[in-house]
């Protein structure tokens, strides 16, 4: 069956046309995004706060002399933000022309995916995270969700608009 | 699209440009010869360049008109007619360029229309004086040599004008034939390097005189073969030796032109998103270099990197910098059409065309200079017959004059015209219901001039194909305030206008001011800002509250202060009293904007922000500063915005303002403190008092026992405020001055103390019909007196007979307010009224619906939880009071209000502290219930 096959696809499936995701990690659960649209990985040292800004927005920051908008991920899944002193990590991505930091708790590595194996959101999912995911990967030990990259930026901003 | 194409449409759009600007001023200056050449030679690179092609439509239009021209160049008399026909010609080949930019190939259609007229222009007037021979006979002459040409027969009368010219010049050597058409027979293709030899021909042109054999040699060549590929390279060879050769005759000509190269805009922009990157990486270097003392040997590189970089930024924005000639290019040719159709004398001026300011602010600033000259055209200049009856020459001007002032640049667009007129302008602001009445009459006549920047705004009786529309002022003022500039109007009747607009010189960098508000730092641009003031509660600057609002007194104007770290909505304590006040001025506001510390100005690049937090009008960008951090660039033009300004208020904040008056109505009322005998203090509505007096006590005269004075050729009974206090016999006697219709008294006090403002807390008094009752007025204890008690005293031996047994009138009057009411009775009853009252708006309605009859109804229409309106609203359904009349009583009457009455028929509306007007209001109505009865 299905289940059986993504158990053992992990080792299996080297040849066919595999995804490749970065993977972070926002309040324990881990997510991916795919490679093609990750910029890079940064470590948050100053960031500037915009007043009146969405809260979704964490602020600006200065990525090699870019103005690039840090977006909370925590924020956009309906969580709230962490603030210990600890560093923040970012990953960088590009969305219209414009520069984004994704604000993660923590970065992962690199996994090959098999696309054909990912699995569709579970019907009684958060509708906050089903808007934002794209499917649901059966990692060995743990679930991996799929984040839809341009649903994670595209959010309202006139809501808050004076 | 082909990239030669793509070329050919710049350079031809250019060149028409410089056409148009070139005719007009050549039908001002028909004799001057450097002109001609200079559009001749123009025409026929256009001409040349559409051969080349293959763009017959083009071809046949720019011919032509070049024919034409060539008839001026050999003396035919330059025309307006002519001009006008040449100009339009140019239109139909920027059309039709147009087209082709967007499809790529030229539109189907004839020109014929054009080509006849031209051509009918061309040769029925009288022949060319000059000795050398006109194309006419030159094409009869040559009738069978181009038999074999019909079809191409255009560019054929090209070569014939060359060949004409190279004869005169020089008869050349034949030899060139061949290398021509090798040459370009082996460019064929790749058409670009085709162009390059061009080139190269064109400087082994300049280098050695001789452009004679090439062109000579051209119908030849057209002639003796019918290679289609030749004939259409051939006229672009003649284009360049034509230029050789116009230049020549004009002076230095391309001889002399600056080495230009064509790059692409987005190159530019690269760059300077490059250079800009590079100075924030240097300031950065620089910081850290600051910070360290240990010098490592970099310092001197540092230096030397710092400098180079400085001038690299100056390089590049120096590439982005266009003289502002360039945004007036089409200006001569406008005001010269729109002269014509308005049948005007029009001159336009332009000075400091050549100052330069940044490609993206010309950009933005080139169509409202455009709406404002053509205004200026319509609106400002006169008919020369008015001119001339006005005592002024019948040529109007128009003067643009641009030049650099600081930062920024200044740009002014005069006339010398009939200025604005404020007369219409205030007419309409009041019908559109911008300001009322009052407002208007107060304001100065500049403040009256900047409504023309209220969208809609029109004050032109027609509207003319140019102007009047009421679309323009406004769109013009949004795009120059949307980078940062300013418009300023300054008009004088009869005069003229003159139209200042201040831009910055560059978007992209600009001079801001660093300040910090609770740990986090803000840019401000410096244009807005005009002065800097520390502020402490202990100093001469200190900042005061209005009801809890911050205002500082700076050289005795009152400047609201915006503290910044609550615009922002960051935490901290509201009134915070420390800090610096950044005075900043935004079109006509000036407001401060309080920040808790001032660093430094710096030069910030500046960067967009993100569409995520584009809707915050706070916010005009960001910057890199020199430590790295990111900043926000404040828009005071967003900020001022968020204080609210004046002109600009909507009409919810207009609402919220009103309310707020008439809160304040309530609380706040204006009395006349007096003494009576003893030392307590009495006080009376100021409203009620007529007037303030104080006359010579023997003055008094005494009549059966009763003081009057002679007051204004009339008897004035005085009545004195207090039972113990008698009318003096001697000295001075103060006497507040009741008046009602032809009727006063005047009621003696020992000594008028003051005017205040406050709040009515009366404690009603019942056992004493001569107070209302006491209330605490500047913390002390004031008795209010009671009008009408005193009131009937005198009346009632005065005035009644007056009243010659006039049946009485019933009033019901409405006013929430007990105070208002208790005053306004005993003056209505004097009057002639009897009065009903009712403190709400359900009292009334209820009196009204069991059986009350009155004659009249005189209602506030701010009544506290149920509006005056609604209230008239709903008596204007029941029949039985549908007519009655009603008067309005209102704080502060505005249109809005007015037009509301208008439609409930409330006969007037007055004001609340007019009690004179109530009266009038009230008579003019009884005259008209008399007629009606």
């Amino acid at each position: 069956m299905k289940l059986i096959d993504s158990l053992s696809s992990e080792t299996a499936k080297i040849t066919s046309k595999q995804m490749e995701f970065v993977t972070v990690t926002v309040a324990g659960q881990l997510l991916g995004l795919p490679i093609s649209r990750v910029h890079d990985v940064f470590v948050v040292s100053e960031m500037t706060t915009v007043p009146l800004a969405p809260g979704e927005i964490a602020g600006l920051l200065n990525l090699r002399g870019r103005v690039v908008t840090a977006v909370s991920l925590r924020r956009r899944l309906g969580l709230n933000d962490i603030y210990e002193g600890s560093r923040r990590m970012a990953v960088g991505l590009e969305n219209q022309g414009e520069a984004y930091g994704l604000l993660v708790d923590d970065v992962g590595e690199v996994l090959k995916l098999d696309p054909d194996e990912m699995q569709p959101n579970p019907v009684h999912m958060d509708r906050g995270w089903v808007g934002l995911s794209q499917g649901v990967h059966q990692l060995r030990n743990q679930l991996l969700i799929v984040l839809d990259v341009d649903a994670v930026l595209a959010f309202e901003t006139e809501r808050e608009a004076a | 699209m082909d990239d030669l194409l793509l070329e050919f449409l710049t350079e031809t759009n250019e060149h028409l440009e410089t056409v148009d600007v070139e005719m007009v001023r050549f039908e001002q200056d028909p004799n001057n010869e450097a002109i001609l050449s200079n559009i001749f030679r123009l025409v026929h690179t256009i001409k040349g360049t559409c051969g080349f092609l293959g763009l017959p439509r083009l071809e046949a239009l720019a011919h032509a008109a070049e024919t034409l021209m060539g008839k001026f160049r050999d003396g035919m008399p330059v025309t307006t007619p002519a001009v006008s026909l040449i100009l339009s010609t140019l239109d139909r080949i920027k059309e039709i360029l147009g087209e082709l930019e967007r499809q790529g190939a030229e539109p189907e259609g004839s020109d014929s229309d054009l080509i006849e007229m031209l051509d009918r222009m061309a040769s029925h007037e009288p022949p060319a004086p000059v000795g050398v021979p006109s194309p006419e006979p030159v094409q009869k002459g040559n009738g069978t040599f181009y038999q074999a040409l019909e079809r191409e027969l255009k560019p054929g009368e090209v070569s014939l004008d060359e060949l004409e010219r190279a004869f005169q010049e020089a008869p050349g050597p034949e030899k060139s034939t061949t290398s021509g058409t090798l040459t370009y027979q082996v460019l064929e293709r790749p058409l670009k390097p085709g162009e390059v030899s061009l080139d190269d021909l064109e400087r082994a042109f300049r280098e050695a005189p001789g452009p004679a054999p090439l062109v000579i040699d051209k119908p030849a060549a057209k002639s003796s073969s019918a290679d289609p590929i030749i004939s259409s390279v051939t006229p672009a060879v003649s284009k360049k030796s034509t230029e050789v050769s116009e230049g020549s005759e004009g002076g230095e000509g391309i001889a002399g032109k600056v080495q230009t190269i064509r790059v692409n805009v987005d190159t530019l922009e690269h760059l300077m998103t490059m250079v800009s990157e590079l100075v924030l990486t240097r300031n950065q270097l620089l910081e850290i270099a600051r910070r360290s003392s240990e010098d490592h040997g970099y310092k001197v590189p540092l230096q030397r990197l710092s400098q180079v970089t400085a001038e690299l930024q100056d390089g590049v924005m120096k590439t982005r910098m266009q003289p502002i000639g360039n945004a007036w290019q089409k200006l001569p040719r406008v005001v010269r059409d729109l002269a014509n159709e308005l049948s005007k004398k029009i001159e336009l001026v332009m000075q400091g065309a050549d100052t330069e300011l940044d490609r993206q602010v010309l950009e933005v600033i080139k169509d409202p200079l455009t709406h404002m000259v053509r205004n200026s055209a319509d609106h400002g200049i006169e008919s020369p017959a008015e001119r001339k009856t006005a005592g002024k020459s019948e040529k109007g001007t128009i003067r643009l004059n641009a030049y650099h002032e600081g930062g920024s640049i200044t740009i002014e667009i005069s006339d010398d015209g009939k200025g604005l007129n404020f007369a219409a302008i205030r007419k309409k602001a009041a019908e559109r219901g911008i300001a009322n009445d009052a407002e208007l009459e107060r304001m100065s006549d500049a403040q009256v001039a900047k409504f023309i920047f209220h969208p809609g705004f029109s004050t032109a009786a027609k509207v003319t194909s140019v102007s009047g529309r009421g679309v323009g002022m406004d769109v013009v003022k949004t795009n120059i305030e949307l980078i940062g500039g300013t418009v300023d109007i300054r008009s004088e009747q009869g005069r003229g206008t003159t139209f200042t607009i201040k831009i910055p010189l560059t978007l992209a960098i600009v001079a801001a001011l660093i300040v910090s508000s609770k740990d986090q730092r803000f840019a401000i641009p410096q244009v807005a800002v005009s002065e800097l003031v520390r502020v402490s509660p202990s100093s001469e600057h200190s900042i005061e509250r209005i009801n809890g609002t911050p205002i500082l007194r700076l050289r005795d104007r009152l400047l609201p202060i915006v503290p910044l770290s609550k615009v922002m909505g960051l935490s901290g304590n509201e009134d915070a009293d420390h800090g610096f006040v950044v005075v900043t001025q935004v079109a006509q506001q000036r407001f401060g904007i309080l920040v808790d510390g001032v660093f430094h100005t710096e030069e910030i690049v500046v960067k967009p922000m993100s569409s995520k937090l584009r809707h915050i009008q706070l916010f005009s960008g960001n910057t890199i500063l020199g430590d790295g951090a990111v900043v926000l660039i404040i828009d005071p033009n967003g900020l001022a915005r968020m204080v609210g300004s004046e002109s600009d208020r909507n009409e919810f904040q207009s609402d919220a303002t009103h309310e707020q008056a008439v809160v304040a109505a309530d609380e706040m009322t204006s009395l006349l403190v007096f003494r009576g005998s003893g030392e307590s203090l009495k006080a009376v509505p100021l409203s009620l008092v007529t007037r303030l007096e104080e006359i010579e006590a023997s003055s008094i005269e005494w009549s059966s026992g009763r003081p009057v004075v002679q007051y204004r050729g009339r008897l004035m009974p005085l009545v004195s405020c207090d039972e113990d206090l008698g009318i003096k016999r001697q000295g001075m006697q103060s006497l507040l001055v009741f008046s009602d219709g032809e009727v006063s008294m005047g009621l003696a006090v020992a000594e008028i103390v003051d005017i205040v403002e406050d709040k009515l807390d009366i404690e009603l008094f019942a056992e004493r019909s001569d107070l209302v009752g006491s209330a605490v007025v500047r913390g002390r204890t004031t008795e209010i007196v009671n009008v009408a008690h005193y009131l009937p005293l005198v009346l009632e031996t005065w005035s009644r007979k007056d009243r010659k047994g006039e049946a009485e009138k019933s009033l019901l009057l409405v006013d929430s307010s007990t105070f208002f009411r208790d005053m306004l009775v005993p003056v209505l009853r004097a009057s002639g009224y009897r009065i009903q009252t009712a403190s709400t708006a359900q009292e009334a309605v209820r009196l009204l619906s069991n059986g009350l009859n009155v004659d009249v109804i005189v209602t506030d229409l701010e009544l506290s939880g149920h509006s005056g309106f609604a209230l008239v609203a709903s008596l204007r359904a029941d029949p039985q009071h549908s007519q009655t009349p009603v008067i309005g009583m209102t704080v502060k009457p505005d249109p809005q209000q007015i037009a509301l009455a208008r439609k409930l028929h409330i006969s007037e509306i007055v004001s609340k502290i007019d009690r004179r007007g109530l009266l009038s209001a009230l008579a003019e109505l009884n005259g008209s219930l008399e007629e009606a009865a």
